[in-house]
């Protein structure tokens, strides 16, 4: 039952390879947003460390949503999808695969890189742990919601706005929790809550949403 | 191969408000071949999408032997091969990996001597190592082929299989055809050449 996952897993993953800009470009894009706060609202520390958790969360979901049009847009348009439903496995599990593949290429370099920004934005030690936990459990969250609103505009023209606009709403909460959990730990708080419910909301996504991606990708090709 | 028929019964297919085709039956019974004929738009397509579980019905139902295709265990992948107007091939992987990942996909292990003979027996010696986006496109429609070929499911879907293929090409795949039918497959096509295939052939006109 494995098997096929794992042969899809490795296709993506090979895939994401060869063609490494497609990557780099969500990292680059992640980089350029952070560093240009700093250039737009001064340089006074103590100001850059309290805005710090909402830079760098909004800056991630934007990153992330800007590579969840090519989720599934590629392996529509040349007949890969299509022959995935085909696959004796079930859709949601092939889905969740992808997604997988998706977070480990977008989402994981983005939890990567950010102790370096949070760095540039004056976060100490704690809370950049902090970050970079809330991070981890918060995007899995960005891409396993992101692909319902991938599958839902797939083949549509200008489907990225339209993903944008049915997706961020929904990325609210774990923006709120993420960035609140980094807060708490500034003020001297303890972020068990926000890291319990971010995980909870990770869980629940994990299970829920493959199924409504697999749905929407059956409906998006009859 | 196969074991069991293969029926629409009172099968109708829609495009928007149209009603492109209604009341369509027929039975498939191993070793037979059914050609779909018909004038551009007629719904070819359409039909060898229904039939292959892609779409779903305006009314009636697709049955493989007495189940409805929508029940069988594992999705209609498990009994049979689908090949739509797009080869399906990732163009920055070279051949051989497309039909192994395809092959990984669907449960199995292709040997990598299987593979290579399957290339080299629709004339891609040597292409193997390409990535496919190297490939010109009536190769890439072979490379599409040998991967379903070696998928060996008892039901083969082809839509325009001969598109873009030279004539020696159409050969193999003839013979290929041929094979399937002697070993008791079934086969579903569109073609708008004539080719004529030695076996239980019977012909299906639309519109």
């Amino acid at each position: 039952m494995f098997r096929p996952l794992f042969a899809l897993l490795r296709r993506d993953l090979v895939l994401a390879l060869r063609r490494p800009q497609d990557a780099l470009t969500v990292v680059g894009f992640f980089v350029v947003v952070v560093a240009l706060f700093p250039l737009g609202i001064g340089p006074d520390p103590e100001f850059l460390r309290r805005l710090a958790p909402g830079v760098l969360w909004v800056a991630a979901l934007l990153a992330v949503m800007l590579s969840l049009e090519r989720l599934f847009s590629d392996d529509y348009r040349d007949g890969t999808l299509e022959q995935m439903l085909l696959v004796p496995q079930p859709l949601g599990l092939l889905v969740l695969t992808k997604v997988f593949a998706h977070w480990l290429i977008t989402g994981l370099p983005l939890v990567l890189i950010s102790p370096l920004l949070a760095v540039q934005l004056n976060l100490q030690a704690d809370e950049i742990v902090m970050l970079m936990l809330a991070l981890l459990l918060g995007t899995p969250i960005l891409s396993l919601i992101g692909a319902i609103g991938a599958a839902l505009t797939l083949g549509l023209r200008g489907g990225g706005v339209l993903i944008a606009l049915l997706i961020l709403p929904l990325y609210a909460p774990p923006l709120i929790l993420g960035a609140g959990a980094v807060d708490a730990v500034m003020h001297g708080a303890s972020a068990q809550a926000h890291l319990s419910l971010l995980g909870a909301m990770m869980v629940f996504a994990l299970f829920a949403t493959p199924w409504a991606t697999a749905a929407a990708v059956r409906i998006m090709l009859d | 191969m196969a074991d069991r028929e293969f029926r629409a019964v009172d099968l109708a297919a829609e495009r928007g408000d149209r009603r492109l085709f209604e009341h369509l039956d027929f039975t498939l019974s191993p070793g037979q071949l059914l050609q779909v004929s018909g004038r551009n738009g007629c719904g070819k397509t359409s039909l060898l999408r229904i039939l292959s579980g892609l779409s779903r019905p305006a009314a009636g139902q697709v049955y493989w032997g007495d189940e409805p295709v929508q029940s069988i265990d594992g999705g209609t992948g498990s009994c049979l091969g689908y090949l739509g107007h797009p080869n399906a091939l990732k163009e920055d992987l070279t051949a051989e990996e497309n039909i192994l990942i395809a092959g990984g996909l669907a449960g199995g292990r292709p040997s990598h001597e299987a593979v290579l003979s399957m290339l080299a027996s629709l004339g891609l010696a040597g292409y193997e190592d390409l990535p496919v986006r190297f490939l010109s496109q009536g190769q890439k429609r072979r490379v599409a082929l040998a991967r379903l070929l070696l998928q060996a499911k008892p039901l083969l879907i082809l839509d325009e299989p001969y598109a873009a293929l030279d004539v020696q090409v159409i050969d193999v795949l003839r013979s290929a055809i041929e094979a399937h039918l002697s070993r008791k497959g079934m086969i579903v096509i569109t073609t708008h050449q004539v080719v004529d295939i030695d076996g239980d052939c019977h012909n299906l006109r639309l519109g």
